[in-house]
């Protein structure tokens, strides 16, 4: 789960890493009375949106006066924004972060992530502040500095001044450096992040060290001991498709295609989309009803592929364990009768009671193509999306 | 004969007597020899009863001593399922099988670390088990799907691993052992781990590995199997048209900085003398034809 940047900036302040004085608004009014209680000349109009690269978007303006500020703010508020990571329709601005202007030295860059490899949590840093670590990566690895964290030890502070020191932070600022990579790591620990990032961090004139942008995303899995993360959810920010699959615990994502997948297991699922792709179709989602699928779930799944305006046909693909096939087809013939089916829909079924399953299958009188193994299945759902 | 587990493995079930616990463990007992091989369950404050004549003691070790289980498996919810290994490796068991799904990934990181230097393997989180066919089945796959042979599966998807099963015994190639090694970023035993006990396994005579986007083991793996398998492997890879950046139902099956993508991956495997199939529906057939020369 992701959060916006003045909610991890929030989060960074409770574990003592200084970052801008700032406000999060949600009109034009607002960001303009924020500035004005926030005092000074310069000041930061940031929108917010959960995405990266909202700079080289246009979501980010300095004002130099009130004025500035309300016509950055008009700008800002309400814009499709559009990144590398929002896809060409843009994410739109519904909150803004009007922070304090600070006055920048030099910029850092500092990440933290589980690393499957050591099975590690993983501090990076870099003197290539404001950069995207994957370009640093890719261009000037020498220049990414890592800790592998010992959880017993923690972020131990000669190991962190060590790093602070290889990234260019003056001696001066070392100590504070060093308080903001612990702070960092132990927010990382105790709210049970996946992701962290400090970019850029900012050394000022005056040898301080302050965080001008905050990135996090926390595992799923354990959101349910940090209610103070779930409040930070920002359901605008998400698909509506999947924040609705996530209510019957479908796992679904969407994609660009036309051929609907409904799919027992993630592998399985992935390899479905891998298949109809391979026979010249292209998957409108990827859709696992997981194990334990009920006639009310294969329902929703349906109801939540059909929402989708460029649904042709739909590929249900069902190896059956514990999950078994008779089961499945009566939710079939079930949802295929509740919502309506107006597009072709292949099925493939096998293993536990396939012989049952294919007989609801075939006494439903629905017209249902019947798929004989998943390559058979793959190539008459993307015939029939061709035909549709 | 086979990796891991065979007729002779002694099992407890942890969290044996939850809902999900009891079905399963019928299950198992059920398939082949599992009526011998399940001995034991273990639930907090549950010591002394039993379900379906298998005793349940209080902890590991009490069930280790009092049955001699030597390995367990695990459907304890998430919460406490990080909680559920540490015990059983302290208990000093020689193998345990973690089937739940959703374990916090701080939790297994500090697991994992508590692992090192001890002897306890670990299979999953977040996988259906392993599975020596006509001989022992521990986890929530099919049995009924598997056909003893000599082909050794991998997997870290579970469906996917009966699909990959249920192409070979429709072929009439039998497998020597099936492990599910899970879907979460932080686990136990990796590919190179089973491609290592296959290649020894004087009973299996080619290997099918599939894979799924996110991280690099597969890479790593592939590297191994450049330079020291000696069967042939058949490998597959679930991802090919994931977008980057969305968790793809598994949480470790996220391609993201770059890293993880099938293609690259697939790219690997093949420089490595993989025989890699981009069709999941060519698992099988690939494998026979490979044995037929």
């Amino acid at each position: 789960m992701k959060i916006h940047e003045y909610q991890g900036k929030e989060l960074l302040r409770q574990f003592g890493v200084p970052t801008p004085r700032g406000t999060a608004c949600f009109t034009v009014d607002e960001a303009v009375a924020a500035a004005q209680q926030l005092g000074g000349a310069v000041w930061v109009v940031k929108a917010q949106i959960h995405a990266g690269g909202r700079g080289k978007g246009g979501g980010v303006k300095v004002a130099k006066s009130l004025d500035e500020v309300r016509s950055a703010a008009q700008q800002i508020l309400g814009m499709h924004l559009v990144t590398h990571q929002t896809g060409k329709d843009g994410q739109v601005v519904r909150r803004l972060l009007i922070e304090e202007g600070a006055q920048i030295a030099k910029e850092f860059y500092l990440g933290m992530v589980v690393d499957r490899g050591t099975q590690r949590v993983v501090l990076l840093a870099s003197s290539e502040g404001g950069m995207e670590i994957e370009e640093v990566a890719a261009h000037q690895p020498e220049k990414i500095h890592k800790i592998f964290i010992d959880p017993a030890a923690g972020l131990v502070p000669a190991e962190a001044a060590a790093v602070a020191k290889k990234i260019g932070i003056p001696g001066a600022a070392v100590a504070e450096t060093v308080l903001v990579l612990q702070g960092l790591y132990r927010a990382f620990v105790e709210k049970d992040a996946m992701l962290a990032e400090i970019n850029p961090l900012v050394l000022t004139a005056t040898n301080r060290v302050i965080a001008l942008d905050a990135k996090f995303n926390f595992d799923s899995n354990a959101l349910y001991r940090h209610p103070e993360v779930v409040a930070y959810r920002d359901l605008d920010e998400e698909d509506a498709a999947e924040i609705e699959a996530s209510k019957f615990d479908l796992s679904y994502i969407s994609l660009d295609g036309d051929i609907g997948c409904l799919v027992n297991g993630a592998g399985l699922a992935m390899a479905t989309m891998d298949i109809i792709k391979l026979y010249g179709g292209s998957p409108a989602n990827f859709l696992d009803v997981g194990g334990g699928a009920t006639t009310e779930k294969v329902t929703e799944a349906f109801k939540l592929m059909l929402k989708n305006p460029n649904l042709k046909a739909i590929l249900v693909n069902i190896f059956g364990g514990i999950m078994r096939c008779d089961v499945v087809a009566e939710g079939v013939v079930a949802a295929a009768k509740e919502v309506h089916l107006t597009v072709p829909l292949v099925v493939r079924l096998e293993g536990t009671n396939v012989d049952l399953g294919k007989k609801i299958l075939a006494d439903s009188g629905l017209p249902i193509i019947s798929g004989a193994d998943m390559a058979d299945a793959a190539q008459k759902v993307v015939a029939a999306a061709r035909n549709k | 004969m086979s990796i891991l587990i065979d007729k002779n493995t002694r099992v407890m079930t942890q969290g044996m007597t939850g809902k999900v616990g009891q079905f399963h463990t019928t299950n198992c007992i059920a398939y082949a020899n599992g009526k011998n091989c399940f001995v034991a369950g273990v639930t907090p404050n549950k010591g002394g009863q039993n379900f379906e004549g298998v005793p349940v003691y209080n902890s590991v070790l009490e069930a280790k001593q009092q049955t001699g289980a030597t390995v367990s498996v695990i459907y304890v919810p998430p919460p406490y399922a990080a909680a559920a290994i540490d015990e059983a490796v302290e208990a000093d068991l020689d193998l345990v099988i973690c089937i739940t799904e959703g374990i916090p990934v701080h939790d297994m990181l500090k697991t994992r670390y508590k692992m090192k230097g001890k002897r306890t393997l670990l299979i999953g989180p977040n996988c259906p088990g392993l599975i020596t066919p006509d001989e022992i089945k521990i986890g929530i796959m099919p049995g009924h799907i598997h056909r003893k042979g000599r082909i050794g599966v991998v997997s870290r998807s579970g469906t996917l691993t009966y699909e990959a099963v249920g192409q070979l015994s429709a072929l009439g190639l039998g497998q020597s052992s099936c492990v599910g090694i899970g879907g979460d970023p932080i686990n136990g035993m990796k590919h190179i781990d089973v491609l290592k006990l296959f290649n020894d396994d004087p009973d299996t005579d080619a290997v099918i590995m599939v894979g799924e986007i996110g991280g690099s083991d597969e890479e790593e793996c592939a590297r191994w199997i450049k330079d020291n398998m000696k069967k042939p492997v058949v490998g597959f890879i679930a991802g090919v048209t994931a977008p980057p950046g969305k968790r793809m139902g598994h949480a470790g099956a996220i391609i993201s900085g770059g890293q993880g993508g099938a293609d690259t991956k697939l790219e690997v495997m093949e420089e490595c003398g993989i025989h890699i199939i981009r069709n999941p529906a060519e698992m099988g057939r690939l494998m026979q034809k490979i044995l037929n020369g």
